[in-house]
């Protein structure tokens, strides 16, 4: 012992040993991953694996001993994972073309079956990115293009779930969601003549608003009309030959008025009414 | 034990090169202040007298002290505390070194400070082991429990689309027309074991939600619906189904709301629906001027009507007296301003001035010449 103390340096690496036999016998195990214990390439066990309705705390997580240089351990990630379709045209029964992305969400659930099948999770992700992409197509393209906006949306989806689950379970992993992020017509030709049509719906618009608006217009003008009607009815109605006399009166008077354009000569007789009373007559 | 504690001193003899000896320190030290020369050292100034009798300079001093301690401690692992000066006693001092070291291990890593908007998730070798509120707190040290803290109370806001003209955001409608949308979601953390756990990548989930979420919400509302009316209920449905998605990952993610920012019209169109707006303000302005027309012409109605019923009024009172005084103030009003011929006979040919008449039709407008020709009377 005292020769030990007499080197530090020794006695440094004898820590430094006894770390590295440490650490590699004990492994720490987070709660976001699950590992596969590997034996000289045969896998073992399985630690920390996902359970549903697991809480964390009561979890495989934690401190785990394994014989050191012999147990290798893969870890695989025990989180929701995610998987992004590239973007897909989608051609749909009434021949019209959508441009779709995608994304799933996944969780491997079994990290034995993932590990022998794939390896690691970009591999499992890999694999599903063109399967989702096909299965988003077939099951897109089985439907008018109306449909894939309606809220029948939520059943495509689950379709596509199901078809994308008997993949993943090869796997080991477990389909958790998929959804369309966006739908959008492909540049070009449909998506102008999605604009023409708008632009066009517009202009019918604009049209009718005008028209109905003239035609509010000559309604009221209308009513005025008869309104104006009725009240002079009411009031000359009275007695209509009165009526005349004075509505002739009113016109003598405008239409003889010194302002009016255009000169009037009158020639009377003196039987006119007017010069009765020249000749003295009774 | 022994077998290994054997070979040990050779090893130590192999390394002593590096780590001890005469002619070196502590790898940085080496090069700073290796030699013993004054001139050399890169702290003394070099215009003064600096070999002489005040000797080597502080720094090197200490060094030298440093490397005499180790020395007698006989090298070792504490090679970063060759400069600490020697205790009186003049025995080694890396084991203080390590204490202090341990010490400060411990404080370092076992308190935590967690703000009041904080929540520290605490793992024990990896496995969840609670949750720390505000506050200061204690912990094992480090390799033993680690701490991560989450903010909480920070809503976080995601941005999709923007109002700027240059880029648009389509979103397709119920009725398979487009809009360009521009929205903005706020959340926060609500479990923040779950935010830590649950996810691979819980920021690029929201936003793959929010933008699945939107547009799911707008394939089912018309474009009325979504560029005016309905955009509350819009913003409304989309929270909640966000909710529902990010809850059925166990994310512990809370949205707390869901803004439209804009909802236009895509500029290839935005034309046509300016042109409605102006057609919804021609058709106004017809309906408004219609309005006038017809207050004027009812209450020139309503005028007349009026008048006509005072004069009727009083020529009941007496009917032939009236008649006849509108007649001659009638007749007086019109022929006190007009060219008057009287023809006496009836089998008499009236004379008409027509050279007068002519000039008189020059002198009037053209067009209006006709109208002298009136002759007339009753």
């Amino acid at each position: 012992m005292m020769t030990l103390l007499r080197h530090p340096v020794a006695l440094a690496l004898i820590a430094l040993l006894a770390l590295i036999i440490l650490g590699s016998t004990i492994a720490i195990v987070p709660e976001t991953k699950q590992g596969v214990i590997v034996r000289f390439g045969d896998p073992k066990e399985i630690i920390n694996r996902y359970q549903a309705n697991e809480n964390f705390g009561h979890t495989g997580a934690g401190i785990i001993w394994r014989w050191p240089f012999i147990d290798q351990i893969v870890w695989i990630d025990k989180r929701v994972l995610s998987v992004e379709m590239e973007r897909q045209q989608v051609l749909s029964t009434d021949q019209l073309r959508l441009q779709v992305d995608a994304f799933a969400r996944y969780r491997i659930v079994d990290p034995l079956r993932m590990y022998i099948a794939a390896g690691n999770e970009d591999r499992v992700s890999d694999a599903l990115r063109p399967i989702l992409g096909s299965a988003l197509r077939n099951e897109l393209g089985k439907r008018p293009f109306a449909a894939l906006l309606s809220p029948e949306r939520g059943q495509v989806m689950q379709n596509i779930e199901t078809g994308l689950n008997r993949v993943a379970r090869q796997y080991g992993a477990e389909i958790v969601d998929v959804r369309i992020k966006r739908a959008d017509l492909p540049d070009g030709t449909p998506l102008e003549s999605a604009f023409t049509r708008m632009r066009t719906a517009r202009e019918q618009e604009a049209l009718t608003i005008r028209a109905q608006g003239a035609k509010q217009a000559q309604i009221i003008r209308a009513e005025a009309d008869a309104n104006a009607a009725r009240i002079y009815a009411e009031s000359y109605g009275k007695d209509p030959q009165f009526y005349d006399f004075y509505r002739a009166m009113q016109s003598y008077r405008y239409t003889f008025a010194p302002d009016r354009t255009g000169q009037t000569n009158i020639i009377l007789s003196p039987d006119n009414e007017f010069l009765r009373q020249f000749q003295g007559r009774r | 034990m022994r077998r290994i504690f054997g070979w040990m001193p050779a090893i130590a003899a192999m390394v002593q090169g590096p780590w001890g000896g005469k002619n070196d320190g502590p790898d940085g030290d080496g090069q700073k202040g290796g030699g013993d020369g004054g001139p050399r050292n890169p702290w003394t100034q070099p215009g003064k007298p600096s070999g002489g009798q005040k000797g080597p300079s502080a720094i090197e001093e200490l060094l030298r002290r440093g490397r005499e301690s180790f020395g007698q401690g006989g090298g070792g692992q504490g090679g970063g505390f060759g400069g600490l000066p020697p205790r009186a006693s003049g025995k080694a001092l890396w084991p203080i070194a390590i204490g202090i070291l341990v010490v400060l291990w411990l404080v370092l890593t076992s308190f935590h400070r967690v703000g009041p908007q904080e929540r520290g998730v605490v793992t024990l070798l990896g496995k969840y082991s609670r949750t720390l509120s505000p506050g200061i707190s204690l912990t094992l040290p480090a390799p033993f429990e680690a701490v991560s803290t989450v903010d909480v109370e920070e809503i976080r806001t995601i941005d999709v689309g923007s109002v700027s003209a240059e880029s648009e955001n389509l979103v397709l409608t119920g009725d398979q027309n487009i809009i360009d949308l521009a929205y903005s979601v706020r959340w926060n953390i609500r479990n923040p074991e779950l935010y830590l756990f649950q996810l691979s990548d819980p920021d690029a989930t929201v936003r793959e939600v929010a933008e699945s979420a939107m547009r799911s919400v707008l394939a089912s509302v018309s474009l009325d619906d979504a560029l005016g009316a309905g955009r509350s209920s819009i913003e409304q449905q989309v929270e909640q189904r966000m909710q529902e998605i990010l809850d059925g990952y166990k994310s512990g993610i809370r949205i707390q709301g869901v803004a439209i920012k804009q909802a236009d019209p895509p500029t290839a169109v935005n034309d046509a629906f300016k042109a409605v707006s102006a057609a919804q303000q021609t058709a106004q302005t017809y309906l408004n001027e219609a309005r006038a027309a017809a207050q004027q012409v009812t209450a020139k109605a309503q005028g007349e009507a009026a008048a006509f019923d005072k004069v009727y009024e009083q020529y009941r009172l007496a009917p032939e007296v009236t008649r006849r005084r509108m007649y001659y103030e009638t007749m007086e009003g019109v022929l006190s301003n007009v060219d008057k011929t009287i023809v006496e006979g009836s089998n008499v040919t009236p004379y008409l001035p027509l050279p007068e008449l002519k000039r008189r039709a020059q002198q009037a407008a053209p067009a209006e010449a006709a109208t002298a020709n009136s002759t007339g009377g009753q």
